[in-house]
């Protein structure tokens, strides 16, 4: 009996040892979460590739719409870094003692697109192409929860068509989900971001066209650094990271529109 | 918290998703438990698997399915839309057709109702000269009342809470679409807390009551064949 006990010690040390010695490396870099709302997914991802490869701690992406992200925060969701869609909810952090006082900043502008995956809707003529009665659905981002669907609101209410489209609208919870009611050919025409076109322009096909970024207001996305990181020196150099020329350009590149550069 | 401000739409809408849904499901649940019952036939695992997938799947499986299916590419949808002018998915009925997938589960365990009474209630009846469908619905039927409870109490209650899959194919429409749990959930969103609080207690002590209702008549009734 004192025999196995022993054995099963010697086990035990062993698997412990191994595991420690697996996670050696692993702790001397630091890890950091960032909350990202689901529109900059794309380039968020090549961002933290990046900035993992020069300074070789780790960035591990939570992505989600603006609003469930904020209310999470609120809720103590352990986040070093929120990427808002918006500045409202990074302002709100801020004011609220959340988010850390001067940190916040525009990383990104984002900018509206009307595509159709099938090019007969001809939605690079613009607009107009919202008159015509051949399409069933145009699919927007949820005006109440998403700032780019918000943006879309007031496009269509500037020029018009707001009222008259109401019977067509589909909304989705967020822009990721509007793009997908166009892909599965639920939705003709849809509203979604320049980025998510952008970064799968060849999969996505079809006609767009760019909304002037004079009729809505700017969809600022803003990003704050969380209380809880105020001594995270990774969680600061993420976010000069983002404000580099480097980081900024990765973001143009993605189809947003960048303030510096 | 102000009442004033609650929008009863989801509501109203909700309450008549799940019942034309729990009607629908009586009416396709009944012979399909009837023949799970009854059958000797191979398929038949496959077919009681089939209709307990929902509730293993996590929503948006079948939401994602339901997207691409009932879409106007869809094997479903596209037929729909030629015969309609408009394919099942952001429709009322398109939420219909989902919510009867998604809770069908919960009215085919009327099979094992239908086991428990056997085949004697049904071969007396016959030998007294009833028909088929006559001694279906002067024998069985009220020998499975207790079976039929339960089982339109919980498809009815499980389609009010549905989320995953009318969040997928519904498109958020209000008065088409737009339940309750989409409403709860975009509510919380945009930080309209005492809304939400509204909404989400009412569902939670409707739901309650409902199964509370359910489980003391169950009580009193008979468990089956005496």
């Amino acid at each position: 009996m004192t025999i196995k006990k022993s054995k099963w010690c010697d086990l035990m040390y062993g698997l412990i040892s191994v595991f420690f010695l697996i996670q050696a490396p692993i702790a001397l870099a630091e890890q950091i979460r960032v909350a990202v709302a689901s529109n900059f997914i794309f380039p968020i991802k090549e961002l933290s590739k990046e900035f993992e490869n020069t300074t070789g701690n780790k960035v591990l992406v939570i992505s989600g719409s603006t609003g469930k992200l904020y209310a999470q925060i609120h809720q103590g969701a352990p986040f070093e870094v929120f990427l808002a869609a918006d500045s409202n909810r990074p302002e709100l952090l801020e004011k609220e003692g959340i988010g850390v006082p001067g940190s916040r900043f525009t990383y990104a502008v984002g900018r509206l697109v009307m595509w159709s995956a099938d090019p007969k809707f001809a939605t690079k003529f613009g607009l107009h192409v919202l008159g015509q009665k051949n399409f069933r659905y145009l699919a927007i981002a949820n005006p109440k929860t998403a700032p780019y669907g918000k943006a879309t609101e007031q496009v269509l209410r500037k020029t018009g068509y707001w009222k008259k489209i109401q019977s067509r609208l589909v909304r989705g919870e967020n822009i990721s989900q509007t793009l997908q009611f166009v892909v599965t050919g639920n939705a003709q025409i849809g509203f979604i971001s320049l980025s998510q076109l952008s970064s799968s322009r060849e999969l996505l096909g079809g006609t767009s066209w760019l909304v002037p970024l004079s009729l809505h207001e700017p969809i600022q996305q803003q990003a704050i650094l969380l209380k809880r990181a105020n001594s995270s020196q990774v969680a600061r150099e993420f976010l000069k990271f983002l404000k580099s020329k480097k980081g900024q350009k990765i973001i143009k590149n993605y189809g947003y529109y960048v303030e510096q550069f | 918290m102000d009442l004033h401000s609650l929008d009863y739409g989801p509501i109203w809408l909700t309450l008549q998703l799940a019942t034309v849904t729990m009607m629908i499901l009586l009416i396709i649940g009944t012979p399909i438990a009837w023949w799970l019952a009854n059958t000797c036939s191979k398929i038949r695992v496959g077919i009681e698997a089939v209709v307990a997938l929902p509730l293993v799947l996590p929503p948006t499986v079948l939401g994602f399915y339901l997207l691409i299916m009932l879409g106007p590419n869809g094997w479903i949808g596209g037929p729909v839309q030629t015969l309609t002018g408009s394919p099942l998915s952001f429709t009322f009925t398109g939420l219909v057709f989902a919510s009867t997938l998604y809770s069908l589960p919960f009215v085919v365990p009327l099979q094992s109702n239908f086991e428990s009474i056997g085949k004697a209630p049904i071969e007396t009846a016959s030998s007294l000269g009833a028909s088929k469908w006559d001694a279906f619905f002067s024998v069985i039927l009220p020998l499975s009342r207790r079976g039929y409870l339960t089982a339109t109490v919980l498809g009815f209650a499980h389609t009010l809470g549905e989320f995953g899959v009318v969040l997928m194919v519904g498109g958020n429409i209000p008065g088409k679409t737009k339940v309750i749990s989409i409403e709860i959930y975009d509510r919380v969103e945009v930080m309209e807390y005492a809304q939400a609080h509204i909404l989400s207690a009412g569902l939670l002590l409707f739901s309650f009551l409902i199964l509370v209702m359910v489980y003391s008549i169950n009580k009193k009734l008979p468990v089956n064949v005496s």
